[in-house]
């Protein structure tokens, strides 16, 4: 593959987006446990549940700023290195982003000020509500984000516009209710909630094995140990619809991350394990599932799903009818409201396929020009390559349903065994703490390699996306966001393992002596049990 | 949908237009007592304790005023597209600059205090002055080259293309006339930053606040009016020429446009805008004088109303331009060739008009919650939980 403009600015884009998440989905999930945390506080009025809401919002806090400053960089760098796109898709992608300041970073910013400056300026209730409209913040700001990404992979809602050269608004509602965005919303709100429960339960498991924070700890897991049950499940079923999804909305990637090279009989059984060959357009040594993928991919056991050999002709067609209606627009871009009605019907005719004709632009300045051959390899150029997405997507199954083991074992002996758990167990617990990372970034990956060669599915490739730059001025940016970043990156980690060792430092005195108190209580009555008995 | 047509192309455009001064002049007065602290920081601070004032003075606020930033960068992508791709993708480098500021100064705010090495604080300090200061001076930089109008043009596609090689792109935007519209805005916010630490801190914090934002109020006012003269006599101007709707398709190819002798002809055409440059003026004389005599709240409503003249003004004289192209007029981006689709302006008023009023609202509590001022007292008592 030729190393050009485009492959350093998809390298920015990917570095850039890819560590903003590793700070968003805690903020998603902690911002939640914190605001439950303080609940239970203001409920029964236990000191403890203050201390561990401050104690988790201080580390809350150290990752939330890190995730605020790189989101900075996401919200320009379209501009800065997709102009194309942004001037293609603005009109309907910019109208998310924008929605997304308005209704939420606004929120969560002004009111996280509060959350930390505002313990003793404001009343307990009015606290909580500042946590919880912070929360809220967090978790709207995930919806616009995905409603934007959702129509990058399946573009509802809107239509070329041959005057103006690009994609414009026709259903705001279609943009929004987006079944893909609404499913991907979920999965990756849940997904945060799912790597914060993780680490509450990781830190608190560390405590425990230490022997310190016993109290804090044993509350924490038993909150995130509840919490990530829910969302582990969520998250698994979310995954699934947006798969379901996938299978009339974006139809080759679902093969490519099935290795799926022919169609098959319905119903198609899943590869749970195999060695795909992207050149000889098989799969080595497959081990598969009969019926799952039918089932998984349609719901049904008569529907076909359509292999990728399929895809390509369908996408060598449609490259033949986007050339029409790439000829179609030239005169009309010349002649514009002059135009011959009989070659705007044209143009309307075949516009749906007018991205798959710029896919010759990788090939030739002007599409017209494109050989037979050409069209044969840009229509081979629909195919992602197969092998990552394949494993990627396994290990992220892989770790979803470990997840839900993790959780369910947490949760049954938080509930049933008195908060009792095993020194393996926390062990486990501390280990555990990188997967949810792990899988979310693989995630990711699935999604947006998924998609390639488009930045929007079947409307724009993304080599035609990308700002006319020098190569010298994306490389200077690129060194320099790794330099900049790896050094945030280390300092962030210093901070967050030094608060962690150094534990919960606020109200500890008021918390030690009303534990005490508690404890006493506890032992003068018989088999009482530490969360059932009554606050004093 | 029809339910846009309600209001017409052309009145939304403009409306987007006030818009985006809305977001700009609301960038500038929250964020820009920010950044204007930064700038300030070392020269206010001496000790530890004296920077932990003027650092915790915006350290419960910085965050959602930065939010007009983002919101600013959120609302061109969706109003007005083809400038968000020209400005962002033409600025590169200087983009990447002010990014990466903007980046050091929440982490810097949130982490200086949480260690107490001085030599980690002192680093800290120096990225909150960095990331205040330069900043505050590129975004004037980037004003004066968007008058004079930069070197790009439109492909038949409408790909943009940049005239010059890269390092140009770069080093060419610090020409004299945009270095003195950079030190406008750099004085400027530095002003609003000593305004609002005279309101904030007490003691000698804020006696240094007051004597360095005087002197920056009379920067501000005399390199203001240096601009303006120098526009009147060394900066040509543009106008749309020959017949042109205004509620057309946006494509700037479908313009004609060529340059004039002065900008200035503006104010001949609709003299009533001449209120903005006396805004910015008096607004500066009088936040001058109110530090001098020692005002607090008043002084800041006199530094809010300087910033809302300074930066309306640009915006006055140039309409209905919004970025004009040096090497090919007619690829300039105007109010009416470079907006959203009719529909997508009409969903985002809606929007806007349903969550700005309430982003006021609560922006407005939260200040009120958090009235008074800083003290040493307050940071050393609450070391932990302040910045």
């Amino acid at each position: 593959m030729e190393f050009g403009i485009v492959e350093l600015s998809r390298m920015q884009f990917a570095m850039t987006a890819m560590y903003h998440f590793l700070f968003v989905p805690l903020t998603l999930g902690l911002s939640i446990l914190v605001a439950i945390m303080e609940t239970v506080y203001v409920m029964t009025n236990r000191p403890i549940w203050r201390q561990m809401t401050k104690f988790w919002g201080t580390l809350f806090g150290i990752n939330f700023v890190l995730g605020v400053a790189t989101g900075i960089t996401m919200e320009f760098q379209f501009g800065m290195n997709w102009s194309y796109y942004s001037h293609y898709v603005g009109d309907i992608f910019g109208a998310p982003l924008a929605i997304e300041g308005l209704m939420a970073f606004f929120l969560e910013a002004t009111f996280v000020g509060l959350f930390f400056f505002g313990w003793d300026k404001l009343s307990k209730v009015a606290h909580l509500a500042v946590a919880w409209l912070v929360a809220i913040g967090s978790n709207f700001s995930a919806l616009w984000i995905l409603i934007a990404n959702g129509w990058m992979q399946n573009p509802v809602g809107a239509e070329f516009n041959p005057m103006t050269m690009r994609m414009e608004m026709t259903d705001f509602f279609a943009v929004l209710f987006n079944e893909v965005a609404q499913a991907k919303f979920v999965h990756t709100v849940s997904a945060g909630y799912v790597t914060a429960s993780v680490f509450v339960i990781g830190v608190s498991a560390w405590y425990l094995l230490k022997g310190r924070h016993i109290e804090l700890a044993r509350r924490s897991i038993t909150v995130g140990a509840a919490f990530g049950l829910a969302s582990a499940f969520s998250v698994v079923l979310l995954g699934d619809e947006s798969g379901y999804s996938a299978t009339h909305s974006q139809k080759m990637k679902l093969a490519a991350i099935e290795a799926m090279w022919e169609t098959h009989e319905a119903p198609a059984p899943f590869n749970l394990i195999g060695f795909p060959d992207q050149e000889a357009r098989e799969t080595h040594y497959a081990i598969e599932i009969p019926w799952a993928m039918g089932l998984i991919g349609t719901r049904s056991l008569t529907t076909e799903i359509p292999g990728i050999n399929d895809l390509v002709a369908q996408a060598e067609e449609r490259i033949r009818s986007g050339l029409i209606a790439y000829e179609a627009l030239l005169e009309v871009r010349e002649n514009r409201d002059a135009t011959d009605p009989a070659v705007m019907a044209t143009f309307e005719a075949h516009s749906a396929d007018l991205g798959f004709a710029f896919l010759l632009k990788k090939y030739v300045d002007n599409p017209l020009d494109a050989t037979e051959a050409q069209i044969l390899a840009a229509a081979d150029d629909t195919v992602p390559t197969v092998w990552p997405l394949f494993w990627a997507f396994r290990l992220m199954v892989g770790l979803g349903f470990g997840f839900i083991g993790t959780m369910l074992y947490f949760f049954y002996r938080a509930s049933f065994k008195g908060m009792n758990f095993p020194r393996p167990a926390l062990h486990l617990a501390v280990w555990m703490i990188p997967a949810p990372w792990i899988a979310a970034e693989l995630g990711w990956f699935v999604a947006e390699f998924g998609r390639q060669p488009w930045t929007v599915d079947g409307v724009l490739p993304t080599a035609m996306s990308v700002s006319a730059l020098s190569m010298t001025e994306v490389a200077l940016t690129l060194a320099g966001f790794i330099l900049f970043y790896t050094v945030l990156f280390i300092i962030e980690m210093g901070l967050m393992l030094k608060y962690i060792r150094k534990g919960p430092f606020q109200d500890v005195e008021e918390t030690a002596a009303w534990n005490t108190r508690h404890n006493d209580r506890l032992a003068g009555r018989r088999n009482a049990d530490a969360i059932a008995m009554p606050a004093e | 949908m029809i339910l846009h047509e309600l209001i017409t192309y052309e009145v939304l455009r403009v409306i987007w237009w006030g818009l985006l001064g809305v977001l700009l002049i609301g960038f500038a007065l929250t964020d820009g007592f920010d950044m204007g602290v930064g700038a300030l920081l070392p020269f206010v601070g001496k000790t530890d304790i004296e920077r932990r004032v003027a650092i915790n003075t915006v350290g419960p606020v910085w965050e959602g005023n930065q939010v007009w930033f983002i919101l600013g960068g959120g609302a061109i992508f969706a109003a007005w597209p083809p400038l968000y791709a020209v400005s962002f993708s033409g600025f590169y480098l200087a983009m990447f600059v002010i990014l990466a500021a903007f980046i050091v100064r929440p982490v810097a705010f949130k982490y200086r205090s949480k260690r107490d090495d001085p030599r980690w604080r002192n680093a800290w300090d120096w990225a909150l002055f960095a990331s205040g200061a330069i900043p505050a001076l590129l975004f004037g930089v980037a004003v004066g080259n968007v008058i004079q109008g930069v070197p790009f043009h439109f492909t038949d596609d409408l790909h943009t293309i940049y005239e010059g090689v890269w390092y140009m792109k770069f080093i060419g935007l610090l020409d004299p006339f945009s270095i003195l519209a950079g030190v406008v805005s750099l004085s400027m916010l530095v002003m609003h930053g000593g305004a609002w630490l005279t309101l904030k801190a007490e003691g000698v914090v804020q006696q240094r606040a007051r004597a360095i934002g005087s002197i920056a109020a009379l920067v501000a006012v005399g390199s203001y009016v240096l601009a303006g003269l120098w526009m009147a006599v060394g900066v040509e101007g543009y106008r749309i020429v020959g017949d042109y709707v205004t509620n057309g398709p946006s494509n700037p190819l479908h313009f004609e446009v060529e340059r004039t002798a002065s900008w200035l002809t503006a104010y001949l055409d609709r003299p009533w805008i001449v209120i903005a440059p006396i805004m910015g003026v008096l607004g500066g004389g009088l936040t001058f004088l109110g530090l001098r005599a020692g005002r607090e709240v008043s002084t800041l409503l006199f530094s809010k109303m300087a910033i809302l003249g300074v930066i309306s003004s640009v915006g006055l004289t140039m309409f209905p331009f919004i970025m004009p192209s040096s090497s090919d007029p007619q690829s300039s981006l105007t109010v009416w060739n470079s907006s959203s689709s009719h529909l997508t302006l009409f969903i985002m008023l809606v929007v806007t008009a349903i969550f700005m009023p309430l982003i006021l609202m609560y922006t407005a509590w939260v200040y009120k919650v958090l009235w008074g001022k800083v003290t040493e007292a307050d940071v050393s008592e609450n070391s932990h939980s302040v910045y």
